[in-house]
């Protein structure tokens, strides 16, 4: 009797602990999760920061080795990069956890999924957003960029790169039912992701000849704002019409 | 009561028949309104001054221009529809709206190219509306592309319509991205209600050609709705009544 008591007793705790989690204490176990895992494998994490340093790479080999017209196309060359690099990482973000079946325990779990799928695609922005950020000044000053231009090169690749991710959750949910989803998830992407191109290789161009670059960055951040408040109810749309 | 209306448009027999009884209503207009817009503007009308005749391609291009985009708009309400009351027939026409759509698009793409020769002396200007234009095209690509991969129809129903209406919350933001980025096309010439830009013998066979685009649109659907609705309900009994008779 004692010891069913005490069985009993942590059992009755957990239930109770399990049923006050709010959705916001899910969504940091989930983004701390993702982290973890993504630490384990750091392998694949290294891999879309080398496709960015590898293209970007390609650029002088194929234009020319001059400095001065490698500056000119550096604001494309570093966007088209950072797009591509953030595309090829999208398959890492739901295709594991769909795989083994934790996307259907989270939408079983009966916490919010778009508060998970947010978190997770936190993580990824965390994981591969944040360090592509942090490349691109390296890759931009190897593209003859001045230095001046680093703070605003980092901050728009770091604010782009939050819609990207965004975008691109959408596409990685809608695509999770399809077996060969590459080609499929750029063709969704891609034409989406358009504007965040624009706008943030504009705020480049302009850091680049020392201008004002406030008012494309404003954009890129309204941009973000847009797909935070909107991407993760698409996404855990798709999710559950893709788990049915 | 008052939607009885609406519960009969989710009945793909009601609309199987009703499609059937609709389409030689906008079929003909149609037909009359483009001949009549297409004689007026390629016979009727003066020659431009500026551009001779090489004007005369905006009672194609236009139009097409015009239908992409509402199209687009079309499939995406009705995708949003589907996904909102469950409506079969509402995927249909989604469904159904989207090469339509596409094939629009790329008649816009074409004229546009082929008026940008003589105009700006090159097929292709990175001009912001060309280029909305073709990533419009883009997404009906992937709207496409996202259905064929999908084998169970419902699941290609609803992740495509999620994508339609992500894509149109997008469409007006890809819009005016691209004006910002460049801007080398003429003002828009049609809309200015204080003053048309054009005089009445060129703009009444344009308002002809958009109309009669529009009234096609809506006939082509009708046939490939009912061909959609055929190939889904193929299993159903009532098909066996509808195709026999």
């Amino acid at each position: 009797m004692h010891r069913s008591a005490a069985a009993a007793a942590p059992r009755r705790a957990g239930a109770g602990a399990l049923a006050m989690t709010s959705a916001l204490a899910a969504a940091r176990l989930t983004l701390v999760r993702d982290l973890r895992l993504a630490f384990r494998k750091r392998g694949q994490l290294v891999q879309p920061l080398v496709f960015f340093a590898i293209v970007t790479t390609l650029f002088p080999l194929a234009i020319s080795p001059e400095l001065s017209r490698l500056r000119d196309v550096a604001p494309g060359v570093l966007w088209v990069a950072a797009l591509l690099s953030s595309l090829l990482a999208l398959e890492f973000l739901f295709r594991d956890d769909a795989h083994d079946g934790t996307l259907e325990q989270y939408a079983l779990s009966g916490q919010s999924l778009t508060w998970l799928l947010f978190a997770k695609t936190v993580a990824h922005w965390l994981l591969t957003g944040l360090p592509l950020a942090v490349m691109a000044p390296l890759a931009g000053l190897s593209l003859g960029v001045p230095a001046s231009a680093v703070p605003g090169i980092v901050v728009s690749v770091a604010v782009g790169s939050v819609a990207l991710s965004l975008i691109g959750s959408v596409g990685a949910a809608l695509t999770l039912g399809v077996k060969r989803s590459g080609a499929l998830l750029s063709l969704l992407t891609l034409p989406l992701s358009m504007p965040v191109l624009i706008f943030g290789a504009r705020a480049t161009e302009l850091s680049i000849k020392g201008g004002d670059f406030s008012a494309p960055l404003q954009l890129l951040g309204a941009l973000a704002v847009l797909g935070v408040t909107l991407a993760p109810l698409a996404t855990a749309a798709a999710v559950r019409i893709n788990l049915e | 009561m008052a939607w009885t209306w609406f519960h009969r448009l989710g009945s793909p027999p009601y609309i199987y028949s009703l499609a059937a009884r609709l389409t030689p209503w906008f079929a003909w207009p149609a037909a009359a309104l483009i001949l009549g817009g297409l004689y007026g503007g390629l016979v009727l009308a003066p020659p431009d001054y500026q551009q001779g005749d090489g004007f005369r391609i905006i009672y194609v291009h236009a139009p097409s221009a015009w239908m992409s985009l509402m199209v687009y708009m079309t499939m995406a309400i009705s995708a949003g529809v589907g996904l909102i009351w469950r409506m079969k027939v509402a995927h249909a026409v989604a469904a159904s709206c989207a090469p339509v759509g596409a094939s629009f698009t790329v008649c816009a793409l074409v004229t546009g190219s082929l008026w940008g020769q003589p105009m700006w002396g090159t097929y292709w200007e990175w001009d912001p509306r060309l280029t909305s234009e073709l990533i419009l095209l883009f997404l009906y690509l992937g709207y496409m592309g996202l259905r064929s991969a999908m084998e169970d129809v419902q699941r290609a129903d609803r992740s495509s319509a999620v994508l339609a209406v992500v894509g149109i919350v997008n469409v007006p933001i890809i819009h005016y991205s691209v004006t910002w980025w460049n801007s080398l096309h003429q003002a828009p010439s049609v809309m200015k209600l204080a003053r048309p830009a054009m005089p009445a013998s060129m703009l009444i066979p344009l308002l002809m050609m958009l109309l009669g685009f529009t009234l096609f649109f809506v006939a082509v659907l009708l046939v490939r709705l009912r061909g959609e609705i055929l190939s889904r309900e193929r299993s159903a009994s009532w098909i066996r009544e509808a195709v026999s008779t």
